[in-house]
């Protein structure tokens, strides 16, 4: 099967220091990746070179089978990745509405006439755009679809998290990376989360997930395979018990006994 | 409860009571001559405002805003042409009533440019000259149409504007900041060490003329005589009239969210398709257009320019008032310009401390009220609408 995701030999310097450092990985269509490891291993910085946030040094990285190594970060969501962040970065004063169609940019149409002065076929857009965001939206948290034209600042951060995913979802992207999703949130609302992304993945088979996670509960769960980088380079891979007993990924996470 | 989820709409009589009253408030204040009477005045208006916040009725006329903004809008206009007809034959009120439109335009301009795309500009006054300035070249030296001319003193200003772009773009924050007063600095510099422009003493600027309607001529209809600025006053209630839809459904549409969403976080925006340098270029021309324009028409009513009316001190007036009507909402703007072109003009005993006044006054609303007089709602496509 050929994979939709292949990272081939990446290398990300920052000044001395080597956040990539060769990182092969392949992603089949479908799958769900958990990518883990310890703080600097180089999850992020993954995400942000396949995003075209960072250039790649060396190596390079094919999707659905064109070379985006190079490429913007525009032209990547438009190939079909979305990505949440870290620290939450949605725009807190934009109503719930406001911040899922940021993520819809590609499908809305952005021209002057179209957005000032047919006003009858944009309110049709508008519309339809209001429709498929509340119908996400209520995958998640059907309390929040009724508040869709509320800012996002008063929301506590799992609603926020929700919105992000849902921001993230709402252009049915082919890979979705998820970067650390539990971060700031309990265990159980991390559950919650999780189960709902599960309830998205129900509807979508074909949605591949590359997430980054410290909660190894959630890992455990949700991923088909695991992915163990230390130092930019990958150290283990495979079935989350298959990595979670290996040596090399103990050391990594607990240090030489 | 947020603004937007009410499903009853709030009835309209709070807000034409607010309206009705700030008309007559404002008919009051610009008739009154006495500086004692206009001191009571101000202090009456104040008064009235802190306490009917206080008594929670500005609440009331905010929802009943909300949800007939459109209405109101009519409204409005009216309200406007009520004042302009109390003042019919008084050249000096409508020529502030006149300043007090084309300023909102321009204010406007800058809305869009820092208000949506987060892009502060300091030469304001500049791009506004530029407009007056080219209806002073035009209207001496060619048989343009001067609506023609309106037009081209906007595309002017845009197109001089487009200088600055590379700069613009390569800087954030405070450093784009800084060049645009760079460019106000030089600016004035160079309309005074330039002669065919004038140099420091300006030029004449001949009056509007449509299809030989004069309009520096005074109107007489039957018995009533009205003042020439009566005609300007027309135009340049229709220029803001144009310039304030255009704003509006600017800011209720896909291309408002970009301007936001590049403003408030430019990596996630590009990580969601966003160019964020279409958009700033665009927010930044339709902004220096709408400058251009107001100062186009400003220099046919004021039938002279000079370089000493484009300052940068000039410029911070155009930032002062954005920064006190609410960045973002336009009603707000309309205020604040109507506050900081009136009040000075008015209360004369001020006329020499107006800068302190000004920076007093931008200084207390960022202290204490950051957002503005009128902060900026959140965004609602089509404010009738409901899911």
């Amino acid at each position: 099967m050929t994979a939709l995701l292949e990272a081939r030999g990446l290398v990300k310097r920052f000044g001395g220091v080597l956040a990539l450092d060769g990182l092969d990985l392949a992603v089949a269509p479908s799958e769900i990746i958990g990518l883990i490891g310890p703080n600097g291993s180089g999850k992020t910085t993954f995400f942000n070179v396949i995003t075209g946030i960072y250039a790649a040094d060396a190596g390079g990285v094919i999707f659905d089978g064109v070379d985006i190594t190079a490429v913007s970060s525009r032209a990547v969501y438009r190939a079909g990745i979305s990505r949440t962040f870290q620290r939450s970065r949605l725009s807190l004063p934009l109503s719930i509405f406001d911040n899922i169609m940021i993520g819809n940019h590609k499908r809305l149409h952005q021209g002057l006439w179209f957005n000032l002065v047919s006003r009858g076929e944009f309110k049709r857009e508008f519309e339809a755009s209001y429709r498929a965001a509340r119908a996400l939206v209520e995958v998640f948290e059907p309390a929040l679809a009724s508040r869709m034209f509320e800012p996002v600042v008063g929301l506590p951060m799992i609603d926020r998290r929700r919105i992000e995913i849902c921001r993230a979802l709402i252009s049915e992207p082919k890979l979705l990376l998820l970067d650390e999703p539990s971060a700031g949130m309990t265990h159980d609302e991390t559950a919650e989360l999780m189960n709902d992304i599960l309830l998205v993945r129900e509807r979508n088979k074909d949605l591949t997930i590359i997430i980054v996670e410290h909660e190894m509960g959630v890992i455990e769960r949700i991923t088909n395979r695991c992915v163990v980088l230390n130092f930019g380079r990958k150290i283990a891979e495979g079935a989350y018990r298959e990595v979670a007993g290996d040596a090399q990924v103990q050391e990594a996470y607990l240090g030489v006994a | 409860m947020a603004e937007g989820a009410e499903k009853t709409r709030a009835p309209l009589w709070p807000c034409l009571i607010a309206l009705t009253a700030a008309t007559g408030y404002l008919i009051a204040l610009l008739a009154a001559e006495k500086q004692t009477l206009i001191i009571s005045l101000l202090a009456l208006g104040i008064a009235v405002v802190v306490a009917a916040a206080w008594f929670r009725l500005l609440e009331k006329v905010r929802r009943s805003f909300a949800d007939h903004e459109d209405t109101l809008g009519g409204f409005a206009i009216l309200a406007a042409l009520v004042v302009a007809a109390f003042f019919h034959e008084d050249h000096f009120v409508l020529l502030l009533v006149i300043t007090v439109l084309l300023y909102s335009v321009a204010t406007l301009g800058l809305n869009v440019q820092f208000g949506y795309a987060g892009v502060l500009n300091f030469a304001g006054a500049s791009f506004f000259g530029i407009g007056a300035y080219t209806s002073a070249v035009l209207n001496a030296h060619t048989a343009l149409p001067h609506m023609v001319v309106l037009l081209v003193g906007g595309l002017v200003a845009a197109l001089v504007g487009s200088l600055l772009l590379l700069p613009v773009l390569r800087t954030r924050g405070h450093y784009a900041a800084v060049v645009t007063i760079a460019f106000a600095l030089l600016f004035k510099t160079f309309l005074e060490v330039n002669d065919v422009l004038g140099g420091p003493q300006g030029m004449q600027v001949k009056g509007m003329n449509i299809l030989g309607w004069s309009f520096n001529d005074n109107i007489e209809i039957g018995k009533i005589s009205l003042s020439f600025y009566m005609n300007y006053f027309v135009i340049s209630l229709l220029l803001l009239i144009g310039a304030f839809v255009v704003v509006r459904r600017l800011e209720r549409s896909w291309i408002g969210l970009n301007l936001d969403a590049l403003r408030l976080d430019e990596t996630a925006a590009s990580c969601f398709g966003l160019d964020v340098v279409r958009w700033k270029i665009t927010a930044f021309l339709i902004g220096n257009f709408l400058i251009g324009i107001a100062g186009a028409l400003f220099g046919m009513v004021g039938s002279f320019v000079a370089p000493n009316n484009y300052t940068f001190a000039d410029s911070l007036i155009l930032v002062s008032i954005l920064l006190l009507g609410g960045i973002g909402n336009p009603w707000g703007l309309i205020v604040a310009t109507i506050i900081v072109v009136v009040v000075p003009e008015k209360l004369q005993t001020i006329q020499e401390y107006r800068f302190l006044l000004y920076a007093l006054l931008v200084i207390g609303v960022l202290l204490f009220r950051p957002e503005g007089l009128l902060p900026r709602p959140v965004r609602r496509y089509f404010p009738e609408w409901r899911p």
